[in-house]
């Protein structure tokens, strides 16, 4: 008889290799956040951003279940999503500062980096966008008979628009292959899901549509990887579609103008002390999957990736002002 | 009704049979198109247009949603940017308002947002307009909105055959398409050729040609404004009567050249007249050289201001019917600058 495997999830489930590669991830966001928002300091960057730091593990830990075909959709908090599903630094940067050679040509900005080609559908600049375009891309796999799943990111506060609940509801009816991630961070803008919605967790409201809900550490990177592993595997089987959420903090405001005034310094702190990226270097050393060098190793290649996406996008080319109809219609 | 119905000798269907057979003829080439909406299935949808298409094709094919306007359009939009061809129905175009935010921050946006990266190639049917006494819920003609957002087309077909070739040019698009369908002319019967046949979006059609007036109209205002003109015939008056049947793109040129040669125009639409497609019309002639071929000033007939109202006689003063055409065209006729 052999001894329970009683190492985390992660640990247990993922060669040392993928979660290497996780780690270098949650790393990347946050370098790459951070870059984002030094380059918006200095002039370089116009517009506003809504930053994830602090829930690197919710977008890398529900990736880690994904293949390529499999999609997801994200929303105005959506850097942490895109570099969880592969997309290229340089390229985010690119359209960042509105050049030709970002994701969507300049067009876009930091509310709308998507690549299709990777099964990114997109961030979303409105509040439970991505909802329906989830179900129907889940839709789509079930009528096309292909086994790939749609993760559907959104926050707290997207659980309050109607959009919300006639997708899940929808997804439950026709069991699709979907799995609803609820990033909770406790607040949309500044109005708290105490203040905002009925039921304690937003997985409750899993019942109403007869779908599992399971409420996870957000900043725990394997507790959110078998979660999301458990909804995956469901979806693929053809069982029909979970409700996710996990509990997690940004750090920083809600956007550029907020000045943080519905929340406490303390609060903030002791969310800081739960980093997920900490937690989750520290998880990985203690089961030997690397050492502290290598995860240095892994944090400095972090800030070297940021730093050239950055040279990357200075480089590319502005789109030209003639061009500003183009790509509203396909070109014939 | 009758000016498009004298088909002698050649096969006729009625404007929703043509539908449903663009409908079957698609389904039938390409796996890949389903129909979506509020009880298209064994009901047959409310204005009968998909009928039995359900029994041919199947429920996983022909999908009754529940009553999610919005996440409905939601799903038909998600599922077209990852390669299915919805057609989805919106049991009254009035109810597209609840999908505002899928039908013009999503479907119109995305390939744009995206520099061109996605196409979202859906189609929206909407069945519009007054005339059945449903009052001002289920009564409107809200197509002009849709002509303000850049991303979509916006069709009105006028007759059986340009409703089965719209509907396929729709889904050979690979842009998001609006289809304002007149809930009046579902039963008026035509000619429809057979097969497969592309009526071009963004092309006005030159219905009866005329030397002293150009009357633009679509929709069911086409029949009536084709109705004015016989009379006007009578009278003396040569008009020229204008198809417009796309809203978004239009088809400047078409009018245009109508009007550098009547020198006189009209548009008619049964939408609010305020901000709507007559206005659209009257400034993008009032902005070109034709401009200077007009001998009396452009003249706008549409749907009064105020919702569509219950009461018969009301709703049918609310918009412009035969006898409002030919009276205002008659005036038209004798004014000048
Ligand atoms: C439909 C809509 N309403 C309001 C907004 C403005 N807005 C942008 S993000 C946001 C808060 C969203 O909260 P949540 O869903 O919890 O996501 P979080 O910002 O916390 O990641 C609001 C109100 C919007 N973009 N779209
Ligand atoms: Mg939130």
């Amino acid at each position: 008889m052999t001894k329970p495997d009683n190492r985390p999830f992660a640990i247990r489930s993922y060669a040392p290799e993928q979660l290497r590669e996780a780690l270098k991830r949650m790393y990347l966001i946050r370098r790459f956040e951070e870059g984002a928002e030094d380059s918006y300091m200095r002039g370089l960057i116009h517009g506003t951003m809504h930053l994830s730091i602090g829930q690197e593990a919710s977008a890398v830990a529900t990736c880690i279940a994904l293949t390529d075909a499999d999609r997801i959709t994200s929303t105005h908090r959506g850097h942490g999503h895109c570099i969880a599903k592969g997309a290229d630094v340089g390229r985010m940067f690119a359209e960042f500062f509105g050049k030709e050679t970002g994701y969507c040509h300049g067009r876009g900005g930091s509310m709308h980096i998507a690549d299709i080609k990777t099964g990114n559908l997109g961030a979303n600049g409105i509040v439970g966008g991505g909802l329906p375009i989830a179900v129907g891309s889940a839709l789509s796999a079930k009528r096309l008979g292909k086994p790939d799943v749609t993760i559907c990111f959104f926050g707290d506060g997207a659980n309050n628009e109607g959009a919300f609940h006639e997708a899940l509801n929808m997804a439950s009816v026709w069991k699709l292959p979907v799995v609803f991630v609820c990033e909770n961070n406790g607040y949309g803008m500044s109005t708290s899901t105490a203040r905002s919605t009925s039921v304690k967790h937003i997985a409750e409201r899993a019942a109403s549509y007869s779908m599992p809900g399971v409420t996870v550490d957000g900043n725990d990177f394997s507790a959110v990887a078998e979660a999301v592993h458990d909804a995956v595997a469901r979806a693929r089987a053809g069982d029909g579609p979970t409700l996710v959420e996990n509990l997690t903090y940004r750090w920083r405001g809600h956007s550029k103008s907020d000045r943080n005034r519905y929340r406490s310094r303390e609060e903030i702190e002791e969310w800081m002390a739960r980093d997920p990226i900490t937690r989750f270097r520290a998880e990985l050393i203690a089961h030997g999957v690397l050492d502290d060098a290598a995860a240095d190793a892994i944090a400095a290649a972090a800030v070297a990736e940021m730093e050239a996406g950055i040279e990357f996008a200075k480089a590319g080319p502005a789109p030209s002002p003639a061009d500003v109809t183009r790509y509203v219609y396909a070109e014939v | 009704m009758n000016a498009m119905t004298q088909d002698q000798g050649l096969r006729t269907l009625s404007y929703a049979e043509a539908i449903r057979e663009a409908m079957a003829i698609a389904m039938e080439a390409d796996p890949t198109v389903i129909l979506m909406g509020e009880d298209i299935g064994v009901y047959g949808g409310a204005f009968q247009v998909t009928l039995d298409l359900v029994d041919r094709f199947g429920p996983d094919r022909v999908m009754d949603t529940p009553i999610s306007e919005l996440g409905g359009a939601g799903v038909a939009v998600g599922a077209a940017l990852t390669g299915l061809k919805p057609i989805f129905e919106f049991q009254f175009s009035d109810f597209a308002m609840l999908a505002m935010e899928q039908i013009v921050n999503q479907a119109a946006k995305l390939r744009y947002m995206l520099g061109g990266e996605a196409s979202v190639p859906v189609v929206f049917r909407l069945p519009s307009g007054s005339g059945t006494g449903a009052a001002a819920q289920h009564s409107q003609s809200i197509e002009a909105w849709f002509g303000h957002v850049p991303g979509l087309k916006v069709l009105q077909p006028s007759t059986p055959e340009d409703a089965k070739g719209m509907l396929l040019a729709a889904l050979a698009d690979s842009d998001p398409v609006m289809i304002f369908e007149h809930k009046l002319l579902y039963k008026m019967k035509g000619h429809v050729p057979e097969g497969s046949y592309l009526t071009p979006i963004g092309k006005a059609l030159v219905r009866r040609t005329g030397t002293d007036v150009t009357i633009v109209a679509g929709s069911i205002m086409l029949h009536r404004a084709l109705e004015a003109a016989e009379t006007l015939a009578g009278d003396g008056i040569s008009a020229e009567v204008i198809d417009l049947r796309s809203i978004r793109p239009i088809d400047h040129e078409t009018i245009l050249a109508s009007v550098r040669r009547t020198g006189r125009l009209m548009v008619v639409y049964e939408g609010v007249k305020a901000f709507g497609v007559g206005a659209e019309i009257s400034a993008m002639v009032a902005e070109s050289d034709a401009f200077d071929f007009l001998d009396a000033p452009i003249l706008r007939l549409g749907a009064a201001d105020a919702p569509v109202p219950y009461n018969p006689d009301l709703e049918r003063a609310s918009v412009p019917q035969v006898e409002t055409i030919l009276a205002a065209a008659r005036r038209l006729s004798r004014r000048e600058i």
